[in-house]
């Protein structure tokens, strides 16, 4: 049971940000042939109509396309890739604003913050 | 297609100031996997027993696969009662046999392949095993058999984490779009993950029918969470 669902959102939901996730960080590098639904539904203890549900999602978004009866393969367009990477970079930069704000942070504030730290992580 | 139960309703009294179900109509579709869940005495073993034809409604009915419960429905429906019913100087093959014997839709084989995966013996007699590896024989049984509906009653009660993986792995697998699974039970941030749709139920009635993915998008919380809020007492 290695994946983690948090409580408040849809299952399917979270499966398909955690597939786009597998796709862009390569995992699932372009053109491999994905599990079946019943093989990851399996491996991520969850419904496999829910699983089937998250792959429709990621069949509509062009990520995965399935090849008849030969099952699902991810897409060989890098730039599909490479748009969905940078929707998935805009979900982080949103969430670390928003964060921010409530702890007090004005953007500005909370840019030179961002900046401070990355000197100390490089560190 | 129509349902694969059909509840039109459903009403139990055991007297008249004891209506365990009251008036349930509910359609239930193929191919789900399906929550019934209620706090304890809100009728949900008493609908099972129904399903099951243990008891007769006082009015109302209930049809499977399009026949009303009957001989020929429980041929169809594999049954997990909330407590055990196996003889305890039995070994586990020889319930095998009996299983064989009753369910004509009952594979040995796969039953065979599951107790080997967890290293149970057949030759063990029921009463030497622990509660959790008894329960896990008893779902095993029923859910080796190719039936149409699968009613398991509170069957992750009182096991432990690991055995409740199990169980929970075991219902995934067994996963066929001809068939749907009822489950009923409390422990439902267990189980959650695993279920298409809940059925809540209270004081006998019908609360609600919806989908486990619905109440997360509507309610922005679990089905667990919105359970307690729901039921708070």
């Amino acid at each position: 049971m290695a994946w983690v669902f948090d409580d408040g959102r849809p299952i399917y939901a979270q499966l398909v940000e955690q597939l786009q996730l597998k796709i862009v960080s390569g995992v699932y590098p372009p053109g491999e042939k994905l599990p079946s639904v019943r093989e990851l539904a399996a491996e991520a203890a969850v419904n496999p109509n829910t699983m089937q549900k998250a792959f429709a999602e990621l069949e509509k978004s062009g990520l995965v396309i399935t090849q008849g009866t030969n099952g699902r393969v991810v897409t060989q367009d890098g730039e599909r890739i490479q748009d969905n990477r940078q929707a998935l970079a805009r979900q982080q930069g949103k969430a670390y604003f928003s964060g921010m704000e409530r702890l007090g942070y004005a953007r500005g504030r909370a840019m030179e913050f961002l900046q401070d730290m990355a000197g100390e992580v490089r560190e | 297609m129509n349902g694969l139960v059909e509840i039109l309703g459903l009403t139990k009294a055991y007297d008249e100031h004891h209506v365990a179900v009251s008036n349930i109509s509910l359609t239930l579709p193929r191919g789900k996997i399906i929550g019934l869940l209620g706090p304890n005495g809100s009728g949900k073993t008493t609908l099972i027993k129904m399903l099951n034809g243990l008891l007769m409604p006082t009015a109302g009915s209930i049809r499977i696969g399009g026949k009303p419960v009957g001989v020929e429905t429980k041929a169809h429906v594999s049954y997990l009662p909330d407590r055990t019913y196996l003889s305890g100087n039995k070994k586990v093959k020889q319930i095998l046999d009996y299983f064989a014997d009753f369910y004509k839709d009952f594979s040995r084989e796969r039953a065979v392949g599951m107790l080997q995966s967890l290293g149970i013996e057949p030759d063990a007699r029921m009463n030497t095993l622990s509660k959790g590896t008894k329960e896990k024989v008893q779902l095993i049984l029923v859910m080796s058999r190719q039936a149409d509906l699968y009613v398991l009653d509170e069957p992750i009660a009182g096991v432990d984490p690991a055995a409740r993986d199990y169980i929970l792995r075991t219902i995934l697998n067994n996963y066929n779009p001809n068939s749907s699974v009822l489950i009923s039970t409390h422990l439902i941030g267990d189980i959650e993950q695993v279920l298409d749709e809940v059925i809540f139920m209270r004081y006998g009635h019908l609360v609600l029918y919806t989908s486990v993915d619905n109440v997360r998008e509507k309610h922005g919380k679990s089905v667990d969470a919105y359970f307690r809020e729901v039921f708070a007492c």
